[in-house]
């Protein structure tokens, strides 16, 4: 359903007397009434480690529901029947209390949640043991404010999406942005350094985030100074919404990503399209005039295009996306924006104007310079 | 000088003796416990209306999807203020108010132990709340979160906005925890003849169990807020990992003290709902020494459970699973409380007014937040529901469900004796039904919101998600809960136009503070009450037979309150007002403000400060 449809039927809600009893109506259809085309949604998870948590959320929340009844029934029950009767003289019996009662509700809540607390503990030994066999390692970079992928031992290094094989378990590794990723870090370990012992690129602040993708698993933080873990994995193709879960700052809510889950095939497919260089326009173009401008200007003291050399050396990344293959993503500037040719000519305008506090300055480009990037950028397929 | 028969004495000191017991000056020296417990409850409720607009903003904006209504860094401003808010400068002084106001009545003394030292808390926990809210017109307010997270918080010292933060917290914490010390002292040592520790209404119970809190939570944070504020004006390290510190380490500091507050925040509502219970089911408490030792219980297990909040910042599987499990443990005794209260209505007559309402509100919201609570202990749940409105719901049933609804109860219940007029029924009920089906039209669907997969703090949310909805109901709600909040301010005003109408007991309470008259004298007793068992007053009123029937005690009987040996206060002693709590706690944010912009400042504040000091101590307590 359109958004636009919900805000019609809660306005005609308002009206009216009725308005108190069909809202906590609605609110009781608490788990039944999940809105529509919720693509980030834990309660509906599409992995293995997702379903393990999801598994043992239900039963606990049903177990909270049952305690919910019998607790707020007796409430209930108890304001009824012993509510004070017109006519009714004299005081009731002070009862002072019952040490048997006492016992018993120490005692069963206790049991209740020791029961709770045996899956529990298994569940979180489960999620945090490394997979043996076949497992892709992904070292994913927290930026303000977007996400860097990184395929270890591929070459392989993109933004705002993850791609990732059905089946197959991903091992996460969580490094924040100012540890040291300068090009390709070792797999499971974020390095305090880049391998060349300089002094390591950071755009923007280096701070805690945290990644979730509630359909593949729980979220995990990014910490600077720490490598943390996560394992996720998808059964099914598909595309899984995430985002930052830890407050980092003013563009916070715009720290977004996607996982695109694909058959090992075209999983296998995508790696290969991915290892290639950039493309090379034809000379003359309106894009080779923009690969001149992207080279010779700014946009490579950030940004990272595989392929193309200036002065003999590759245009290697220093804190910026990767552009190599930009337009085979859907989305760019923390997945907040649809790729079109209309957005980044928008975005190369005036970034900071686009998302808060972006971390791309206004350059104050020409409209010729930005329709020639432009016209570069949608060549990096 | 409160009190009469004292021969005048002539100027001493550097200030004459104020002497003003009606006016603003009388306010402004006054070390009176009632007059400190009014000035708490008065500035916290203002501070609650700012921190609420402050919420309906923030619901505004996330009334739809992709919301204009604040810019991404005013939003940030918003909800960090309205959480710093809320718990410090609302919830913290409420209960404070409570505390000082009633202390001293219900152990039957005549002021707390140090009247001064209260004074200056008061003035002290004032000027820290200005002072963090003049940031808004310094350059800007504190913007990351109230939790603080380094290094975000740290990794910008140029900006003043969580330098604020820091001094202000420190500030305040100071401010709790002068207060913790002198209330403690008072409920172990200013107890009236008979009443032992076991005769205490639960309410002083509860109360000690959160000066204990604060006295040991407190100076935890107050380590991390002066770390923070050294790495951000003094260049040091503690919290950056490029140079050795650890931002985890934050974490650790900031929730060691975060999750004692939570019971800070809520046990004094647990007090106040165990007051009011007995009085309107007309049974004692179901269980008196059970919900003493669960509250202590709490106390304790509460600096046992800091890491649940932490779960996901990957302190591994070991440290997970030990918090996990002390959180669930903290549930037990929780639970016991909640038995015990309703084996308080089992077999009761139980009245209807407007603050056993709020009592029986209390209950059952505080069910449900305890229960989502529980489904955070499940630690792997936990990974997909921390940092999520499922968490955002959760506390809001704890702290606003719990908390506020019982600090409501509270209001309603000892209004009369404090101000000596009772306050609508009718509209009492209204405000309560009002903020009951707001409040659950407004947190019930975060938890949907939560599970949908909606983190915290998001100034905006795409369409594509399908949150519009609940987030929509949840604004509907917001404002449910402003108009009740509108409600209770018509009460008031309607009430104080009215004659003074409450009697000595209007709801034939059970303990010492309704044996004196509504409102209280200055000296509080005019005779300091004998105390022969647990609610006294009951005791007085009303005998058993010998076949167990509850009879009312003859009028003039032993222990009714007759005023009989009534004095009217000649020739008791009281402290007498003074300048210098005031003018010391003045020195504190000029220190702040030194930090932040001249140091010089931070001099002036620090003789101000110091001559406070000195004066105060030169200057005898009675005069």
């Amino acid at each position: 359903m359109p958004v636009g449809d919900d805000v019609g039927e809660v306005s005609g809600v308002v009206r009216g007397k009725s308005r108190m009893v069909l809202g906590l109506a609605a609110l009781a259809l608490v788990f039944a009434a999940c809105a529509p085309n919720a693509s980030q949604d834990s309660l509906k998870p599409a992995g293995p480690y997702a379903r393990e948590i999801d598994r043992l959320f239900v039963p606990v929340f049903w177990i909270a529901a049952a305690v919910f009844f019998i607790v707020e029934g007796l409430l209930v029950f108890f304001l009824v029947k012993y509510r004070h009767r017109k006519g009714r003289e004299g005081v009731p019996a002070q009862i002072h209390g019952n040490s048997r009662l006492e016992i018993a509700w120490t005692i069963l809540p206790a049991l209740i949640l020791a029961g709770v607390a045996v899956p529990t503990v298994t569940t979180i030994f489960d999620l945090a043991r490394k997979p043996a066999g076949d497992v892709l390692n992904v070292n994913v970079i927290g930026h303000q404010w977007w996400w860097e992928f990184d395929y270890p031992g591929t070459g392989i290094i993109t933004a705002n999406e993850m791609h990732i094989p059905v089946g197959r378990p991903v091992y996460v590794s969580l490094c924040a942005a100012g540890q040291g990723y300068a090009g390709q870090v070792a797999p499971n370990e974020c390095q305090p350094g880049p391998p060349d012992g300089q002094s390591p690129a950071t755009i923007g602040e280096d701070v805690i985030h945290s990644f979730w993708v509630p359909e593949l698993a729980g979220k995990q933080d990014v910490v600077p100074g720490r490598t943390n873990h996560l394992v996720l994995e998808a059964s099914q193709p598909g595309v899984y919404s995430g985002q930052c879960a830890e407050f980092c700052g003013l563009s916070h809510a715009y720290m977004r990503f996607k996982v695109i889950a694909q058959t090992p095939a075209d999983y296998d497919a995508w790696v290969t399209a991915q290892r290639q260089d950039a493309a090379t326009p034809t000379a003359g173009s309106a894009a080779a005039t923009g690969m001149d401008t992207f080279l010779n200007g700014q946009c490579i003291a950030c940004h990272a295009i595989q392929g193309p050399q200036v002065n003999g050396q590759p245009v290697g990344a220093n804190g910026g996306p990767n552009l190599t293959h930009l337009m085979s993503r859907s989305c760019f500037a923390g997945c907040t924006f649809p790729i079109t040719a209309e957005n980044l000519t928008k975005w190369l305008e005036d970034p900071p104007a686009m998302k808060p506090g972006s971390w791309m300055p206004n350059y104050h480009l020409s409209q010729d310079q930005i329709a020639a990037l432009v016209a570069y950028l949608e060549t990096l397929k | 000088m409160a009190t009469t028969g004292m021969p005048a004495e002539g100027p001493r000191g550097v200030l004459r003796r104020p002497r003003s017991t009606t006016g603003l000056w009388s306010w402004i020296t006054t070390v009176d416990h009632k007059k400190i417990g009014v000035l708490y409850g008065v500035t916290a409720f203002l501070f609650f209306l700012v921190g609420g607009t402050e919420a309906l903003f923030i619901r505004l904006q996330l009334a739809q999807p992709n919301g204009h209504v604040l810019s991404a860094s005013a939003y940030n401003e918003f909800f960090t203020m309205h959480g710093l808010t809320m718990v410090f400068f609302v919830v913290m002084p409420l209960s404070a108010a409570f505390f000082n106001y009633l202390i001293p009545l219900m152990i039957g003394a005549r002021d707390v132990a140090f009247p001064r030292l209260n004074a200056f808390s008061y003035w002290a926990f004032l000027f820290a709340g200005l002072f963090i809210y003049s940031s808004f017109a310094l350059g800007g307010a504190p913007n990351g979160g109230w939790f603080g997270y380094a290094p975000l918080s740290t990794v910008d010292p140029t900006s003043h906005n969580m330098t604020f933060y820091a001094l202000g917290l420190i500030i305040a914490g100071l401010a709790s925890a002068v207060s913790a010390i002198n209330l403690a002292v008072t409920i172990i040592n200013m107890r009236a003849p008979g009443m032992t520790l076991f005769r205490m209404p639960v309410f002083i119970w509860m109360a000690l169990v959160v000066q204990f809190l604060l006295a040991f939570s407190l100076p935890i944070i107050t380590v991390g807020l002066f770390e923070m504020l050294f790495d951000r004006r003094f260049g040091t390290h503690f919290f950056d990992p490029a140079a050795g510190g650890d931002p985890v380490l934050w974490q650790h500091l900031f929730w060691l003290f975060g999750h004692p507050e939570v019971y800070i925040l809520v046990l004094p509502a647990m007090g106040i709902v165990s007051e009011i219970l007995p009085v309107f089911a007309r049974k004692p408490l179901f269980g008196y020494q059970f919900v003493v030792f669960s509250g202590i219980a709490i106390g304790f297990i509460g600096f046992g459970v800091w890491a649940h909040h932490m779960f996901a910042a990957g302190l591994g599987p070991v440290a997970n699973t030990a918090f996990g499990i002390s959180t669930m443990i903290i549930a037990v005794p929780t639970g016991v409380k909640i038995f015990n209260w309703l084996g308080t209505l089992w077999k009761g007559d139980i009245h209807f007014t407007t603050p056993m309402l709020f009592a029986v509100g209390f209950i059952a919201m505080f069910v449900i937040g305890g229960l989502s609570g529980v489904t955070h202990a499940v630690v792997p749940a936990d990974y997909q529901q921390t940092d999520t409105y499922y968490i955002v719901a959760h506390f809001h049933y704890v702290l606003f469900g719990g908390a506020i609804f019982g600090l409501f109860g509270g209001m309603y219940y000892w209004w009369p004796k404090i101000f000596g007029r009772m306050l609508s029924e009718r509209i009492g009920k209204i405000h309560f039904w009002a903020m009951l089906i707001g409040f659950n039209l407004t947190f019930a669907p975060m938890h949907i919101l939560g599970l949908q997969g909606m983190p915290r703090r998001i100034q905006s949310y795409p369409s594509s998600l399908g949150l519009g909805f609940w987030n929509l109901v949840s604004t509907i709600g917001s404002f449910m809960i402003a108009v009740s909040m509108l409600i209770f301010l018509y009460n008031v005003v309607t009430s104080s136009r009215k004659a003074k109408d409450a009697v000595a007991d209007p709801w034939d309470a059970r303990t010492l503070e309704w044996t004196t008259s509504s409102p209280p004298p200055p000296h509080n007793f005019d005779e300091i009450p004998v105390v022969h068992s647990l609610d006294e007053l009951w005791h007085r009123k009303y005998a058993e037979t010998e076949g167990g029937r509850v009879v009312p005690v003859p009028a003039g009987g032993a222990g009714a309150y007759d005023g009989e040996h009534a004095s009217g206060g000649h020739g008791i002693h009281l402290p007498s007002p003074s300048y210098y709590p005031i003018i010391a706690a003045a020195g504190l944010p000029l220190i702040g403000y030194g930090v932040i912009f001249q140091w010089w400042m931070a001099g002036v504040g620090g003789l101000v400060l110091l001559m406070g000091l000195y004066a105060w101590a030169l200057e005898p307590s009675v005069e």
